[in-house]
């Protein structure tokens, strides 16, 4: 029981990385309907703004809690960059923008390694992070590292925050309108296209944001972001396009899945059992966990 | 007040609105009278901006709006009405009202002024448009529309496809609202309403102004010979 209960933590702690990854996607991919291949060099770059903030600042907490706004910034503006050179040209043309931000995400990696070199970095992990808390004792103790916790906190606020955003204020009534109905948003007065970039911005800078915790967990490397932005792509498929709901359910779902089997088998072989399921789940529910309608990918 | 000069405007290839010109003069009703398909809401689209013109001008109080984005228009004091009672869905209404109020200095009172307008939607504020009655979601159209105090309203087929008990009352409104001074391009199949509300009207067949006119009794005879209704 305990092993079911100690795996069950792994798998909602793989979950908050997930979720993390995903979650900026959800509003680009999700609520935008723009297939951003090089979202996963976005991630990176959050992680090489913790790596150079913590070689500036030889305090790693500091240097970890500046790099939070500090990689969402760069981003941010990153994403901004792109949206106005290249993805604005695109919209409505799904495949054009696929094949032209790979481009951009082999652009970016290249940048990486000639800025940092190609081999992986790593950054140290604050003295506050670096305990474990036991849960339960006994013959399978079930322990949570400070990491892990921090990053399903953080993961937890980034939902958060970004739904009552969405909710709640202004920018957040414009967001969802012109997901909506955008024609009658610009006959209504709404600067759609500002909105798009505004909407572009956070779902960038909190690929940042998720950055920065990777590097508590894993190296930091030109392809890090290669190796993780299938696992958000499906995150937010299965999740159903255009909801944070949906998202967040199925981070936590495919992450305990992923656990549960792992421990039995190997970490291959549990990847390939969650993509079977999510094949089989797709098949039974193409629209995924939940959705409302969004702009048309067609 | 609005000035359409030659206007060609479409869909892709094909052309529906071939140089059409037309004055809406301020403070006042004017209506477009035709058969469907003949470029009615392309005349409105067109004007707001919502889709390009090929040729011409379109002039609102005296400056050349022709390539000016339809959100900038309608900072400037043009709204619209689309035609089919169109929301945000997903939305409560009241949130499909402060959208619109959101950042106006003004939206706090111009949102009360709307709701005074339509007294039934304070009591569905809560609830998503998409779930409101057809006629709820008219009201909802044209209080969202007012909230940004135009001086000119586009208003496309306000009464078509809605409930009989609300028709009268989205009618008084429009009349009610040319009478305060507010100047309204009205598209209408409803000739004899139509006719009621406006000063002057215009017929469009397949893309021209083929007659217009002033509102008067025995209008609505040489309108309807014009449409051969």
């Amino acid at each position: 029981m305990t092993v079911l209960i100690g795996q069950s933590f792994t798998g909602i702690s793989i979950g908050a990385v997930l979720l993390l990854i995903a979650l900026g996607l959800s509003l680009t991919f999700g609520q935008m309907g723009v297939i951003n291949m090089a979202h996963g060099e976005f991630i990176m770059s959050g992680a090489y703004t913790t790596y150079v903030l913590q070689q500036h600042l030889t305090d790693a907490g500091t240097s970890l809690l500046l790099a939070l706004p500090a990689a969402f910034a760069v981003a941010g503006t990153l994403g901004i960059v792109l949206e106005r050179t290249l993805i604005r040209r695109l919209y409505t043309r799904p495949l054009d923008t696929l094949l032209v931000t790979w481009g951009v995400s082999l652009l970016l990696q290249q940048l990486a390694r000639d800025i940092f070199g190609a081999p992986n970095v790593q950054t140290s992990t604050p003295g506050w992070l670096t305990g474990r808390i036991t849960l339960f004792g006994g013959e399978h103790p079930v322990t949570l590292s400070h990491a892990r916790l921090f990053i399903l906190t953080l993961a937890v606020a980034a939902v958060v925050a970004l739904t009552l955003t969405l909710r709640l204020t202004p920018l957040g009534r414009r967001i969802r309108a012109v997901v909506q109905h955008r024609e009658l948003a610009e006959a209504s007065g709404i600067a759609t296209a500002r909105v798009d970039r505004t909407t572009f911005f956070i779902g960038s800078g909190l690929a940042g944001v998720a950055g920065v915790a990777l590097t508590l967990v894993g190296p930091i490397g030109p392809t890090m972001g290669t190796n993780i932005i299938i696992d958000a792509f499906l995150v937010v498929v299965v999740g159903g396009i255009g909801r944070l709901r949906g998202a967040v359910v199925a981070a936590f779902a495919l992450g305990v899945l992923q656990a549960l089997v792992e421990y039995s088998t190997t970490v291959s072989l549990a990847k390939v059992t969650v993509l079977i399921a999510i094949v089989a789940f797709l098949q039974w529910r193409p629209q995924g966990i939940s959705t409302v309608r969004t702009r048309s990918l067609a | 007040m609005l000035r359409v000069e030659d206007l060609t405007a479409g869909y892709g290839r094909s052309r529906v609105l071939h140089g059409v010109s037309l004055e809406v003069p301020g403070e006042a009703v004017t209506a477009v009278l035709g058969h469907n398909g003949a470029g009615k809401s392309t005349l409105l689209r067109a004007a707001l901006g919502l889709i390009g013109a090929g040729s011409g001008r379109v002039w609102f109080e005296d400056e050349d709006v022709t390539r000016l984005p339809a959100h900038q228009r309608v900072r400037r004091g043009m709204a619209y009405v689309p035609q089919g009672q169109q929301s945000f869905p997903q939305l409560t209404a009241l949130e499909n009202l402060r959208l619109v109020a959101d950042g106006r200095r003004d939206g706090r009172a111009a949102l009360e002024e709307a709701l005074d307008l339509f007294p039934a939607l304070r009591s569905l504020g809560a609830r998503r448009a998409g779930l409101l009655s057809g006629g709820q979601r008219q009201q909802l159209a044209i209080a969202r529309a007012l909230i940004t105090r135009p001086r000119l309203l586009l208003l496309d087929e306000p009464t078509e496809g809605i409930q009989p008990s609300v028709v009268a009352e989205i009618q008084r409104t429009v009349i009610e609202l040319g009478e305060r001074g507010l100047s309204v391009l009205l598209v209408e199949q409803h000739v004899g309403f139509a006719l009621r509300a406006a000063r002057r009207y215009c017929v469009l067949e397949a893309g021209r102004i083929t007659s217009s006119g002033i509102g008067e009794p025995g209008a609505e005879e040489r309108v309807r010979q014009a449409l051969r209704v």
